[in-house]
């Protein structure tokens, strides 16, 4: 019921071919009412518009008009019989009828159709309340169905219950096809089809097989999509239809998709998403849609915790002693230590309200810059690159553009899988056309998936980013395919000249870099050429840029790139980093780095620091603060005594699991907020339960700089919002901070941030989202930056020399090891782990080329040890092509695989991102 | 109701090739896997693909479905999706033989049903399934295109007409004794087919038509027996003249012109050709000149002029006829004034929707695309209809041409022949057709040494009806399964890959040779008010004298079957008449004198549709009629509206219903509103048109479905 009353124009708007087309409008008459739309509307959406609901069934805005089910006809005057109003488009001075006596007949014998094969089972059945067909038959007044029961039906045919989030009804099916076109056109997957024809006609996936046999990502579109019970949440089954919902934001990765909450009292029904969310526009994957029972795992921790030693037994305590413990013993260690003897850490996955207070605590009460965040480990070196380069720590567009992209680079990212809704968005346009290059060592689905192949698959080895990212600019420069205009126009002329004589020496040619990289220079020439003569292209890149030793200087290769070849500052072009959790951008703009306040200004500028100082009514230390590393690093060195990890999971994520390890084991106090007890957790003195995002007040900023609200669908189980806590602890230090509620810390963001100034929880609940900068100026936001000029000024060209990484494959560990995600899960898995989820990846595996594999007998399945010059584990084998021979590849989703126990201590030169994507092992069986 | 000639034992089969073990998945794999190396992956040649795995396998495994999606970069769901969709394609094997029973109106007309049954108590088994051991697969098939000479059945490639009991009994038995070395090869290759090219005329020779119909019924073995006979003679595989009720009609070459002898079968040849020389008119069985047979001197052919007299394949002989002639013109015409030329000869498009094809030209050569296409729709599915057969097997060349004029109309590069599989024999001939005109430069990158470019690709139906709808055909064109689409956008606009596409029946496009050749004023001279130029009628089901009788429009019904039909094969009195195939009309007496043009059908509730006409004799149960439009329809529905794909069902459910007596007055009313319903809200014709037929039964023949005779199991169950 909650989810229908979204108004359903029908058929989707006119496709905008020009500007021209669309702004054309059309007058007709619908039932004695002037309508006017643009040219190219259907008649569906005309009257549905002007409020006048012309009944259907197989026809959803979200799809492309089909006009299958016939329950939308109407009478046009002058036209034959009576045309379907969802595929016929409006005409000037059409005079449209949409209901009349032979239109009412019509209809309700269609339906009267429709229920003579239809279970007459309404009261018991799941979707009661919830089901268009139900509503249809009502609004076209079906009364009886005269043909009787004992035709010919689908009624017996079996459910599938295979799986584990919903279940397929065949019985109840009416064939509209909407789930087989939203496999189709919103998701890209091609799992379901018609199959058979005429009365036979039936949905199935696959080849006839169960959902969880056929190629089913269970994203979950066609459960939205389909207008009866066949397709419905299994939680729906269970606990009938919710009675309420609360708009609010996906916590997973750094999409930011909108969902709409739906529950039932404080319990959640199900995960509807939205389709107003400004970066899903209604899709989902089988995470956000799905996978969100973790929230009220039994695992799950809701006291506060606390024990002298890591081997002691935890102890519950109240909210008030564990504040009281923990700033004592924080003030306790700085006493002894020096107020540089503490630091916290943030946490991407937290709201930009708890990341700002906790960088507030550590500044303001810790007395010192010692803030860091999880991003350190993923996506620093984005935040460092782009601004050395344009000027801001972001990604230029956002994700509608992407739709205007004719040329689409993907580097170090396997989006359908780590990003699987923008995946979607990407496919449709890959569908539509645009040319596809990817550059990976290990062949992704993109390369080739249903409907999906990319032009240029440059699989390098692990290691070679910056290499390849040079021979590209190379072909651009040497080959005259510089945008002369763009670059003289909007680029720093000096800048430009040196890396122009940089970069168009022989040794970065694609013949030369060949040699490290392994990509063949022909086909390294071609993708040049496609890129640099699109007219629009984009890149899109993920992990495998930025976790490596040159994660910064591939980063500004690949601005460089862009700036050379153009490709920014419009609609399907721009630089755009997939951020992998849900609020990295969020984390990283709300100052939470050592060196940085909110809004990336360096601690160190005078001007911006007073600015703070006398906001917080505090002196703040002008220099800056420790790395998560060099935290790590001194207190193994003993003169780094106390931390505050905030929702992050150091001891599993981190590289070089046993140095992270001696590093919190030789720490006096460490304090943990998470949901559970994880594996950093094990080292802890004081366990701060955490709120799952159902519970939180806030927003998070997503890949595309988007600030969606987050809204409590249920009060915080553990009692207390996570900013209380900080700000319990930061007063019980001391520093007195309270706030009457996150829109309040918010506003605070806002006043203290130029490029937020115009955010507001009530600016955002009217408008929906908005993607910084927000200003007076721009109150709506902004979505493609640098678009008459960088934000810097002009673009800057930075030199990128290619310096292999110190991690090189020997002959003790002759093959590289990269490191990778699944859809099913999510990172270090904490919450994807506690679901269903896990029937989809139920360990993590390392994928070895059969070649390397014979090498070694190790046939598929066979259990392996992989060592590296930091330790040793054991996983299972999957011998697969997909990776190039001399690569492994493998996830860490799980502990028991502990990948990061063999990941070096390598880092990024710049920001001390750890070289994940690179680990020099050997693989052997094991007996 | 045996035929002259039945089907004899002479005739022999080609079994399916199962020539592969298809029970080891590593033979299957390797040989698949050989087949898709050789194969384009492009989305158009998947249906091309799984008719050659079908064919070479007798099947397509779930296996194979899994390598192919892999190879053609599609889902499985897609490649099932098709698969289940097409009938020709099985998911799983059946029986090494398969044996299709014609069951489409002509046929039923004459006995088809009757025959089924028989079938089915001969070989154990119902339609749809196959023989305990294996060796026969038993199956409906609607129609062959030969209804002038029903029933008819199909095994292999081999098309039989005229089959009776006995008749069947004798194929079945040659298929399961092993018998089948005896087997004449289909391939037209291996077939005496001694054309002298050019005619040297010092020879003596003799015509044998090569079409299906007439193979149906023992041509091949008359031109065996006579080349065994007399190796002196040359044998002519002429095409038919489509006078089906005297083949096989040989003819011999006189000096007044060919004489023709009627219904010749082998065992006659000895009497024909015994003696040195030709049998000449003063024969006992001679028809005196071909020329002069009443029934064909009454027809104004210009369509099917040369259709019968030629070898379809002499390029020579196409020429010779006034072949290429309209090309020719249209070659030194801009494209606007072939679209003018069509638009003045008023040519509606003779698939049966009768839309002026000018009009459609006009708006494809408008559409400003690089890419545009001409579709030839041979789909002809229509039961009772065969006249795209007959033309496309006696003067294929006439099709390409008119092709090609439209491809120069509109600016295409590329066309497609979209020809149904239950013609194997149009196939070869088309494909033979191509490879000739392209050779002699008709088709290709230069035609006729012309700047211009022009190609044609033929590609062969899956065993759907749905497909001879335009949206329906593009779909199964581009590798789909054969479902409607929502018009607009109009083919004509957005047809085959989203470009503009001509979609036009064989006989508008072979039409169009003569409008360009001769002109669009002699064109629009011929027939009657706003239908203009002539009409080929296909006259099948129970009449005596069937066959194609091209003639303006204007004639009336009555006029057609009786001066040409001569009325009942049955010598019963004729009872009702179908008129535009199965989702035509049946026209009682009352209605036969309606004239046979476009506008008066419609004004009587019927349509001339593709031109077929079906006779039933006063055996007929109007009620069954009624009842199998809507199994038909529910039978080739493709599933995606909903009046066509639920109503259909209910239809022939209530019709039963009806014809037992039960509620009868409310399952009427029941039955209109279903009817309306259909009409007013189908997709497309199918199921838009259903209606007509049932309805005409409701009003004319209402007693048959009130009162019937006994419902016989048969009745019930065809599908």
């Amino acid at each position: 019921m909650i989810t229908t009353m979204r108004k359903d124009l029908g058929t989707p708007p006119p496709a905008v071919t020009s500007a021209v087309t669309s702004a054309v409008p059309v007058r007709l008459e619908i039932d004695g009412v002037s309508v006017t739309v643009p040219a190219g509307t259907s008649v569906m959406r005309a009257a549905r518009a002007a409020d006048i609901n012309v009944a259907k069934l197989c026809a959803t805005d979200s799809l492309a008009s089909f006009g299958s089910c016939r329950l939308c006809v109407v009478e046009i005057a002058g036209r034959k019989g009576l045309p379907a109003s969802c595929t016929t488009l409006v005409e000037e001075g059409m005079v449209v009828r949409t209901q009349t006596e032979r239109v009412a007949r019509v209809r309700r014998n269609v339906m009267e159709l429709y229920i003579s094969d239809h279970p007459l089972d309404c009261l018991t059945c799941a979707a009661n309340g919830d089901c268009e067909l139900q509503d249809m038959a009502g609004a076209v007044g079906l009364r009886e169905v005269r043909y009787g029961l004992d035709g010919a039906n689908h009624l017996v045919m079996a459910k599938d219950e295979s799986n584990p989030y919903f279940t397929f009804d065949p019985s109840k099916c009416i064939v509209c096809s909407r789930c087989v076109r939203a496999c189709e056109e919103i998701q890209g997957t091609f799992a379901l089809s018609i199959t058979d024809r005429g009365f036979g006609a039936k949905v199935s996936a696959g080849m006839n097989e169960s959902f969880m046999a056929s190629e089913c990502v269970s994203c979950g579109a066609c459960v939205q999509a389909c207008p009866t019970a066949t397709l419905t949440e299994k939680t729906v089954i269970a606990a009938g239809q919710p009675d309420r919902t609360v708009k609010t934001t996906c916590a997973y990765c750094g999409v930011g998709c909108s969902f709409n909450a739906e529950l039932k009292g404080n319990e959640v029904v199900r995960m509807v998403p939205a389709m107003e969310g400004g970066a899903n526009e209604g899709h989902s994957c089988v995470k956000g849609r799905f996978a969100w029972g973790y929230a009220s795992h039994r695992d799950r921790v809701l006291k506060p915790m606390v024990r002298e030693r890591i081997t002691d037994d935890w102890r519950e305590v109240s909210w008030d002693e564990v504040i009281a413990y923990t700033a004592s013993r924080f003030l306790d260690i700085q006493k002894r230590h020096g107020v540089g003897a503490i630091g916290g850490i943030s946490s991407s996955r937290c709201t930009n309200e708890e990341v700002y207070v906790v960088q507030k605590m550590v500044r303001a009460a810790f007395h010192n810059n010692n803030i860091d965040t999880c991003a350190r480990v993923c996506h620093s070196p984005t935040g460092y690159g782009l601004k050395q380069t344009f000027g801001t720590s972001a990604g230029t567009q956002d994700f509608k553009s992407v739709a205007h992209a004719d040329v689409i680079v993907v580097i170090g990212a396997n989006p359908t899988d780590a990003h699987p809704v923008f995946a979607s968005r990407m496919k449709r346009r890959l569908r539509q056309g645009a040319k596809l290059i990817v550059i990976d060592p290990r062949r992704i689905d993109l390369v080739r998936s249903p409907h999906i192949e990319a032009t240029h698959h440059l699989s390098l080895r692990p290691g070679t980013n910056v290499a390849v990212i040079n021979a590209l600019a190379h072909v651009i420069v040497t080959e005259g395919l510089v945008r002369e205009d763009f670059v003289t126009e909007r680029c720093d002329a000096l800048s430009f000249a040196q890396w122009r004589e940089f970069i168009a020496r022989p040794e970065q040619s694609p013949e030369a870099t060949e040699a490290h990289s392994g990509v063949p220079a022909g086909e390294l020439r071609a993708a040049a050429r496609l890129y640099a003569t699109a007219q629009n292209a984009a890149i899109y890149y993920g992990l495998g840029v930025t976790e490596h030793s040159q994660g910064s200087t591939m980063v500004m290769g690949i601005a460089n790139l862009a700036m050379v070849a153009g490709q920014l500052g419009r609609e399907g072009t721009g630089v755009n980093p997939l951020r992998g959790q849900n609020n990295v951008q969020g984390a990283c703009d709300m100052g939470s780095f050592p060196h940085e306040l909110p809004g990336y200004r360096h601690i160190s500028d005078t001007a911006t620091r007073h600015t703070f100082e006398a906001a917080w009514e505090v002196t703040l230390d002008a220099e800056p603060g420790l790395r998560i590393p060099n935290m790590l690093a001194s207190a193994n060195a003993g003169q780094f005594h106390g931390i505050f990890v905030h929702g992050e999971d150091l001891a599993h994520s981190d590289p070089d699991t046993t140095h992270v390890i001696a590093a919190l084991r030789a720490m006096e106090l460490v304090v943990v907020q998470d949901l559970f007890l994880n594996e950093t957790a094990k080292f802890a003195h004081v366990f701060l339960p955490g709120t799952a995002f159902l519970e939180k007040d806030g927003t998070f900023t997503n890949a595309e700089r988007r600030i969606n609200r987050v809204r409590p669908a249920m009060p915080s189980r553990t009692g207390l919002s996570e900013w209380e806590i900080v700000c319990k602890l930061s007063t019980a230090m001391g520093y007195p901070m309270s706030y009457v509620n996150a829109a309040e810390i918010m506003d605070e963001i806002a006043s203290l941030t130029p490029t937020f100034a115009g955010v507001s929880f009530a600016h955002l609940d009217r408008v929906g989202s908005v993607q910084w900068p927000c200003t007076a100026v721009k109150p709506l936001g902004t979505r493609i930056m640098h678009e008459d000029a960088f934000v810097r000024g002009k673009g800057r060209f930075l030199i990128t020399e290619y310096v292999p990484t110190d991690e090189k494959s020997t002959r003790r560990f002759p093959l590289l090891l990269t490191t990778g995600r699944v859809l099913s899960q999510y990172n270090v898995g904490t919450a994807t782990r506690r679901t269903a989820n896990v029937v989809w990846h139920e360990e993590d595996t390392l994928e070895i080329h059969p070649s390397d594999a014979e090498l070694r007998g190790i046939v598929n399945g066979d259990g392996v040890r992989m060592m590296s010059r930091k330790g040793a584990i054991t996983l299972h084998a999957c011998v697969t092509d997909r990776v190039p021979a001399g690569v492994v590849y493998t996830t860490f989703h799980y502990p028991d695989a502990a990948a990061n126990v063999i990941t070096t201590e390598f880092s990024d030169w710049a920001t001390n991102c750890p070289e994940y994507k690179v680990t020099a092992v050997e693989v052997r069986p094991v007996d | 109701m045996p035929r002259q000639g039945g089907t004899g034992h002479a005739h022999g089969t080609v079994p399916v090739a199962h020539a592969v073990n298809t029970t080891d998945p590593d033979h299957e794999l390797a040989a698949l896997n050989a087949l898709l190396a050789r194969s384009p992956t492009d989305a158009e040649s998947l249906l091309p693909l799984l008719q050659h795995v079908q064919r070479q396998f007798g099947y397509v495994s779930t296996g194979a479905m899994r390598v192919i999606a892999q190879a053609f970069n599609l889902s499985r769901a897609e490649v099932y999706g098709v698969v289940s969709f097409y009938g020709d394609l099985r998911e799983a094997p059946v029986g090494t033989h398969v044996v299709q029973l014609c069951m489409a109106e002509a046929c039923q007309a004459v006995g088809a049903r009757t025959l089924a049954t028989h079938a089915e108590q001969a070989l154990g088994v119902r339609l749809g399934e196959s023989t305990a051991d294996g060796l026969v697969h038993l199956e409906a098939a609607y129609c062959f295109g030969n209804c002038a000479l029903g029933p008819s059945m199909r095994i292999g490639d081999h098309v039989y007409g005229g089959v009776d009991a006995d008749g069947l009994d004798a194929e079945v038995r040659a298929l399961t004794s092993g018998t089948s070395a005896r087997a004449m090869r289909d391939a037209l290759s291996e077939r005496p087919m001694i054309s002298v090219d050019p005619r040297a005329a010092s020879v003596l020779r003799v015509y044998v038509p090569n079409d299906s119909a007439a193979r149906s019924i023992g041509a091949d073995q008359v031109a065996e027996a006579i080349a065994r006979l007399r190796p002196d003679l040359e044998i002519v595989r002429n095409g038919s003249r489509g006078a089906y009720f005297l083949e096989p009609l040989i003819e011999v070459d006189s000096a007044d012109g060919r004489v023709g002898f009627g219904n010749i079968t082998a065992a006659h040849v000895p009497d024909l050709f015994g003696a040195t020389g030709l049998p000449g008119r003063d024969h006992p069985r001679s028809l005196g000149l071909a020329d002069d047979v009443p029934w064909l001197r009454q027809q104004q052919r210009i369509t099917f002029a040369r259709v019968g007299l030629i070898d379809p394949l002499s390029l020579s002989e196409y020429r010779a006829t006034g072949g290429w002639r309209g090309l020719e013109r249209a070659l030194r015409m801009s494209p606007q004034a072939i679209v003018n030329e069509v638009k003045g000869s008023g040519l509606r498009g003779r698939g049966g929707a009768a839309f002026p094809a000018g009009i459609k030209w006009q708006t494809v050569h408008d559409t400003q695309s690089v890419t545009k296409y001409i579709v030839c729709n041979a789909d002809e599915g229509d039961s009772g209809t065969f006249a795209d057969r007959l033309l496309m097997d006696a003067d294929p060349f006439q099709l390409l041409e008119g092709m090609t004029i439209a491809a120069l109309a509109v600016g295409a590069t590329r066309g497609f022949i979209y020809l149904r599989s239950e013609y194997p024999h149009t196939m070869e001939i088309t494909a033979r057709a191509l490879q000739l005109a392209r050779d002699a430069g008709m088709l290709g990158p230069s035609l006729m040494g012309s700047p211009h470019r022009f190609d044609i690709t033929l590609r062969i139906g899956g065993g759907a009806y749905i497909c001879g709808e335009e949206t329906a055909l593009l779909e199964s064109l581009e590798g789909k399964r054969g479902v409607v689409r929502a018009k607009p956008p109009l083919p004509a606009l957005s047809g085959l890959f989203g470009q503009p596409t001509v979609v036009n029946n064989v006989l508008t496009l072979a039409a169009v040779t003569s409008v360009l050749a001769n002109g669009a004023t002699l064109y629009a001279g011929v027939g009657r008010d706003r239908s203009t130029g002539t009409m080929p009628f296909q006259l099948g089901g129970n009449v005596l004298r069937g066959g194609l009788v091209e003639v303006p429009f204007g004639l009336t019904l009555r006029e057609l079957v009786q001066n040409f039909g001569g009325g009942t094969y049955s010598t019963r009195p004729m009872k009702a008449i179908q008129v535009g195939g199965p989702l035509g009309a049946y026209l009682p007496e009352s209605q036969w004198d309606t004239p046979l043009d476009y506008e008066s059908f419609a004004a009587v509730g019927a349509m001339l549709g593709h031109g077929g006409v079906v006779v039933f004799d006063d055996t007929v149960d109007m009620g069954v009629q009624a009842q199998f439009a809507m199994e038909f329809c529910a039978h080739e529905s493709c599933g995606k509206c909903t009046p066509c794909r639920i109503g259909s069902t209910r239809g022939a459910e209530v019709i039963g219903r009806i014809r037992r007596g039960e509620s009868s007055r409310a399952n009427w009313q029941l039955l209109e509103e279903l009817c309306e319903t259909m009409e007013l809200g189908s997709l497309c014709a199918l199921g838009g048109l259903t209606p007509m037929p049932v309805r005409s039964v409701m009003t004319h023949f209402p007693g048959d479905l009130l009162s019937p005779a006994p419902v016989r199991a048969r009745d019930e169950v065809l599908l």
